[in-house]
């Protein structure tokens, strides 16, 4: 019976300090020396000061932006500190209500547009931090985005094609358009 | 289904397959003691190891021993997990400065980390320091896995042994799981994790200033800190606006990497995988749903290396593959067909080349519904319950096969180690199936099976399903259960179904609108994953050392090949009729309903 106990006071003190303090320092030292910018956020600089990380979503409603997903966080939207999705299921009247109101939303900043809403645009996301919208929700943004800037769509739109990423090396995943650094972009066209 | 995404989930299969025999290989090498040249450098580590521990390796266990030795182990690592978080806040590492987490938090957590489970019943980023996540959180990652590991190992060992008395020394087992496998599976994984994306460092939360003043509704709190509430109970709030974001950090890849490769699942940030720091490219998340699946596909080597004859590791392999293709179909279907109230509401939901479509509520831009109904399949039929969206917004039938596959006792492919030892006993009960249809005395591997093996094998199949449709049964009776669910109607009922689900069979995911993080849901679901995992490995010891004392009879004509294709076929359909004998009603109540609920409205 207490044969067990040395064996299991011994090895759990050792494996500790294994994995849970020379793996985890180990892992950080070797990262913040090969690979610090991704190792400490992907930070987006602006003059010096971070404006942001390119993983990390944040909220637009200005019409001259392009509009991020929505994101369920508490209490502002996009808190990177509280990373959360909205968890409303399929049938509960919420969820109409909530995609109803973005619906609404986007039409009100741009009353001409009367096409369907592609659906990554009213919903929100698993982390409430997507960086990402779908290149089909760039479109749906395209025009009004030039309108309010005085673009032309084409401009616009050679620029939405630049932060575009297709599927990772043409298989893996979705392709998709970095918000942030899309409006980065568009403001440092002047 | 569009060809890209049947080529992502043909190339996650390929890929998964063709690792399985070199990793299973290497493993039964280790776990024979037969070290492969390239990694003998490291026996002496380990020897020293021994040394300091009091371990004598050569010296075999008795099952009881060996169960014993489990028990210790788990005992410290549960009293270690409970003090780091209820201490957290007068050590180091916590540049946030969080304080000591509650205590019904902390036993609930102890025990989800000592058991594989993971469940999060609090949010990472705002509770936990990174000392705490660091040396004891993924320290239990690594340890629950190789026990895990430890006892498949022993039970292997009672089919390939015969009248012999022990089943291996468990600190020996242990000891090699993590040296040999997971840490320096985990390593190099962590560092190419960084290279996507992962962050990994000690630094505070760095604040940045956004593009837009965000303007929001900021609930209002009295001077003790609690919400104010109107007459109607409603919070109160107040307009605020901000142009800050606060942008959590932490040591996440060296976390996400055992956090997966372990099948534990418990993410450093609350959104768990589907945050961008966890999991930020398709590749990261490729990497992570094979990380999953790899060990518990290659141990299936491993088992058949052991006991002589590789084709029954490969026929037990080849029907997981059967029964998780056929589950991820399902899932891959409701998901891709989108919300039909939400299409009603001039939103478009088809795929095609601009968008993925589908019902992408809960799920990230990145992963889009291939990769969110593939990994939450992955995530569900092994026990890891990590996840990049979320379950609670699947659509019904989307949602009910995470949780049918859990209640199936997390067999297919499985937790690392949990899930073949898991299946072995599903193997054991179809062998005895047949031989009652044909009124024989069943033999599996060269071991008759006689009543008190049945009788462990039954405790196992037995154990969980009792837990889980009773805890719902309560949960459902008190106004603490019903309090936390966050969904009205038969999804209510799904979520916590789904919770209890998720606890018993140590998965960790969750419909996590549930507000589990309560004195109710804490101490009830700690209970629940506790016996669903150490209830279920004694038996399961008990039942190595009954093998192992066994004399070998040699196959005759009547004997049953067990690695046929109608072997295969028996396999699956006991795995299926026992979880649809035991849990179709229960699913009835919940995912059923909504789903005939919704097409009924539309």
């Amino acid at each position: 019976m207490l044969k067990e106990i040395r064996p299991a006071v011994v090895s759990f003190l050792l494996l500790t300090l294994l994995t849970g303090i020379a793996y985890p320092l180990i892992v950080t030292g070797i990262s913040q020396v090969v690979m610090p910018n991704k190792a400490n956020g992907s930070l987006v600089m602006k003059d010096g000061k971070p404006v942001g990380s390119s993983l990390i979503g944040q909220s637009f409603s200005d019409p001259k932006y392009f509009w991020s997903r929505p994101s369920a966080t508490g209490p502002m939207p996009n808190n990177a500190a509280a990373s959360s999705g909205s968890n409303l299921g399929p049938t509960n009247p919420a969820l109409m209500d909530a995609v109803k109101g973005r619906v609404q939303a986007l039409r009100d900043a741009d009353p001409g547009n009367q096409q369907p809403v592609p659906v990554d645009l009213v919903t929100a996301s698993a982390s409430g931090l997507d960086p990402h919208i779908s290149p089909a929700a760039a479109e749906y943004q395209l025009a009004r985005v030039a309108r309010v800037r005085n673009l032309s769509p084409d401009t616009v739109r050679k620029l939405v094609a630049e932060h575009t990423e297709g599927r990772q090396f043409g298989i893996l995943g979705e392709p998709r358009v970095n918000v942030l650094e899309l409006n980065l972009a568009l403001d440092a066209l002047r | 289904m569009s060809a890209n995404g049947l080529l992502q989930i043909a190339l996650f299969l390929g890929v998964l397959i063709a690792l399985a025999k070199p990793l299973g290989w290497y493993m039964a090498r280790v776990y024979e003691g037969k070290l492969p040249v390239f990694v003998r450098w490291v026996a002496p580590i380990e020897n020293l190891f021994y040394r300091l521990c009091g371990v004598d390796s050569k010296q075999e266990m008795r099952w009881t021993r060996y169960a014993l030795a489990m028990l210790w182990f788990a005992l410290l690592g549960v009293l270690a997990v409970y003090a780091m978080q209820r201490l957290q806040g007068m050590l180091p590492l916590n540049p946030q400065g969080l304080v000591a987490v509650s205590p019904d938090s902390a036993f609930n957590t102890a025990i989800s980390f000592l058991t594989n489970t993971n469940w999060q019943g609090y949010s990472g980023e705002s509770t936990m320091s990174y000392l705490v996540q660091m040396a004891g959180l993924a320290v239990q990652n690594f340890l629950s896995a190789a026990a895990g590991m430890a006892v498949l190992v022993a039970l292997i060992r009672g089919f390939a042994r015969h009248t012999v008395e022990t089943i291996g020394n468990f600190w020996v087992d242990v000891t090699r799981s993590i040296i040999y496998i997971l840490l320096p599976i985990a390593t190099v994984l962590a560092l190419v994790l960084v290279s996507q994306g992962v962050i990994q460092n000690l630094s505070a939360y760095q604040t940045v200033t956004t593009m837009e003043t965000i303007t929001y509704d900021n609930p209002k709190m009295d001077a003790a800190g609690n919400p104010v509430k109107d007459a109607a109970g409603n919070p109160v709030t107040e307009k605020a606006t901000t142009k800050e974001q606060s942008v959590a950090l932490g040591p996440v890849a060296s976390q996400e990497a055992i956090k997966q490769l372990g099948t534990n699942g418990g993410g450093f940030f609350n959104a768990n995988s589907s945050h961008p720091f966890e999991n930020p490219t398709p590749f990261s998340n490729f990497l992570a749903m094979l990380a999953m699946f790899v060990i518990p596909a290659a141990l299936c080597y491993t088992f058949g290396s052991m006991v002589g004859d590789t084709r029954q590791g490969w026929a037990i392999l080849t029907a997981m593959t059967i029964l998780f293709v056929g589950f991820l179909a399902v899932t891959e279907y409701a998901e891709l067909q989108g919300n039909p109230a939400i299409t009603a509401l001039g939103v478009d939901q088809t795929a095609s080349a601009g968008q993925s479509g589908g019902n992408m509520e809960g799920k990230e831009t990145r992963f889009g519904i291939i990769n969110s109904a593939l990994f939450a399949t992955i995530t569900t039929a092994a026990s890891c319950g990590a996840v990049n969206s979320m379950h609670d917004s699947f659509m019904p039938l989307g949602g009910m096969v995470p949780m049918a596959q859990i209640q199936l006792g997390e067999v297919i492919f499985g937790g690392v180690g949990s899930g073949l030892y898991g299946m072995l006993i599903y193997a054991v009960i179809a062998v005895f199936l047949a031989g009652l249809m044909i009124g024989r005395t069943p033999e599996y591997l060269g071991k008759k099976l006689e009543a008190f093996d049945i009788k462990m094998a039954s405790l196992v199949i037995l154990i969980p399903p009792l837990i889980i449709l009773g805890g719902t049964a309560l949960a459902v009776m008190v106004e603490a259960g019903k309090g936390g669910v966050a969904n009205p109607g038969a999804h209510g009922f799904s979520e916590i179904l789904y919770a209890f689900s998720s606890a018993v069979g140590n998965n960790g995911s969750a419909f996590a609108g549930l507000s589990a993080n309560t004195p109710f849901y804490n101490t009830a679901l700690g209970f629940a994953m506790f016996f669903g995992r150490i209830w279920l490995m004694i038996p399961v010891l008990a039942l190595a050392g009954s093998l192992a004392g066994k004399k070998r009879i040699p196959a005759s004509i009547g004997t049953m090949a067990t690695h046929t294709p109608m072997f295969v076929w028996l396999l699956i359909g006991t795995v299926v009729l026992v979880g649809a004998l035991t849990f179709v009603p229960a699913l009835g109540l919940g995912p059923v309903v909504e789903h005939l609920t919704m097409i009924g409205a539309h």
